[in-house]
């Protein structure tokens, strides 16, 4: 299995299908963060991070037990970003990672920006809240789960759902 | 007459909050380890085994098995000889937020579903049914909602016969795809009303039946042969078990509802 560090240029050479382990730096953003965020793109204001390069985690995590960095922290239905993912990608995300499919559109606007999304162990929150180093809000603190979230992940484990070319698994 | 006091009810929904959430149900997680003996493709053991590893990490580290911790659903089986001192809604709602704080759970509730506003820890759906005795069994069941979403009612023809019945129930699951966390437990409610056979739906997840009848059996078969399989990677196993519950209804209608669980299907009882 690959560990990875990732670029657009590393991302454009991996394979639906392909597992590997992520290090680095995600950001959580969930519905209502995503309505925000293309509210902010459509008015042509700037966003509260910089959204270039990034790698978006469809996750509201659980509150951190004492002593813990973070709580339960599985990925929440991809489906419902559909309809902001496009604007995303545009907006230069590099990627995605999330559970369950994703919609024709979504799938033109990966190849069309060289994007990716990926799938991560749906439904085992807890088992993924160990590769999880650090998590600091940084927007939209308002929306308590909901809010953008800063995590430094170390082999956090993916499988790629849609690549770069558009070719899926799911 | 036996008498219960709130306070003492508050205490144990909040318990039940922290165990429903932390410990999966044995009889789900047995479904489970069956079904990764069956499957034989590697993408949908591995899928299985992160699940069974995952109950027990947060079993083992106190952590809530998925961070969607639902919006909590209390099913109460009241019994008719039984008297509560103080308010057993306040009781329940304020076991929830209690419990809901003390496990380090997530805030996964609006109080507005309009306005939305920051999610908060109140909040419940609450089912009583009054029973024979003097005791109280309280179920509380979270619900996620990446699976409540893709819940579905259809009121069919009464002339429609089990075949519609079958392909109705296969197409709800085959549109809520890989989005709510296959292997599956579906539940169904046949007949009642609308609002009941949607009631009847959510009671089949609660495990009171172990006996599959015939059609549970084939709707198993019809399901597990969409191969979604589980997290989608397809395989043998896209549900773990089917059960319907039915009730009386009439004679122009055909109420036939379907609520979908997650693989994680939680819930916890005590009885007072």
């Amino acid at each position: 299995m690959r560990k990875l560090q990732l670029s657009r240029k590393v991302c454009g050479g991996l394979n639906a299908g392909e597992r590997l382990k992520l290090s680095g730096v995600i950001y959580t953003a969930r519905d209502q963060a995503h309505c925000r965020l293309a509210k902010a793109i459509r008015a042509g204001r700037k966003t509260p991070i910089d959204l270039r390069e990034k790698i978006i985690y469809y996750c509201g995590p659980a509150k951190a037990p004492k002593g813990r960095v973070i709580g339960s922290c599985g990925p929440t239905t991809s489906s419902r970003m559909d309809e902001f993912t496009p604007l995303l990608l545009k907006a230069g995300i590099l990627g995605m990672i999330g559970k369950g499919g994703r919609s024709p559109g979504v799938v033109r606007a990966i190849k069309r920006n060289k994007g990716i999304y990926f799938l991560t162990f749906a439904g085992c929150g807890a088992l993924l809240a160990k590769y999880v180093r650090s998590a600091t809000p940084v927007a939209y603190k308002d929306l308590g789960p909901e809010a953008i979230y800063r995590l430094e992940v170390r082999d956090f484990p993916l499988i790629v759902g849609v690549d770069s070319k558009g070719k899926r698994i799911i | 007459m036996k008498t219960i006091s709130a306070s003492k009810i508050k205490e144990k929904v909040s318990d039940l909050c922290i165990k429903a959430n932390l410990f999966l149900p044995l009889d789900v997680l047995k479904l489970l380890k069956n079904a990764r003996r069956r499957e034989t493709s590697q993408s949908a053991r591995s899928a299985l085994d992160a699940i069974i590893t995952n109950a027990a990490v947060a079993r083992r580290q106190k952590l809530a098995i998925c961070q969607d911790t639902g919006l909590p659903v209390v099913f109460l089986e009241l019994g008719q000889d039984l008297r509560i001192r103080g308010s057993l809604k306040q009781a329940i709602y304020q076991g929830v937020e209690s419990g809901y704080r003390r496990g380090y759970l997530r805030e996964s509730v609006v109080t507005d579903p309009v306005s939305r506003g920051k999610p908060v820890y109140r909040g419940a759906v609450i089912h009583t049914e009054i029973v024979k005795g003097n005791r109280l069994k309280i179920t509380l069941m979270p619900k996620g909602f990446g699976c409540e979403n893709k819940s579905q009612l259809v009121m069919l023809s009464p002339t429609a016969g089990v075949n519609q019945i079958k392909e109705f129930i296969v197409g709800a699951v085959r549109k809520a795809g890989a989005d709510a966390c296959p292997p599956y437990i579906i539940g169904v409610g046949i007949g009642g009303t609308a609002d009941y056979a949607c009631l009847l739906a959510k009671i089949a997840l609660l495990g009171r039946r172990t006996r599959s009848s015939r059609l549970e059996k084939e709707l198993l078969k019809g399901i597990n042969r969409l191969k979604i399989g589980p997290m989608g990677m397809g395989g043998k196993t896209t549900a773990l078990t089917v059960v319907v519950e039915s009730a009386p209804t009439h004679i122009a209608g055909l109420p036939v509802a379907v609520n979908i669980s997650c693989h994680a299907l939680r819930r916890a009882s005590t009885v007072l």
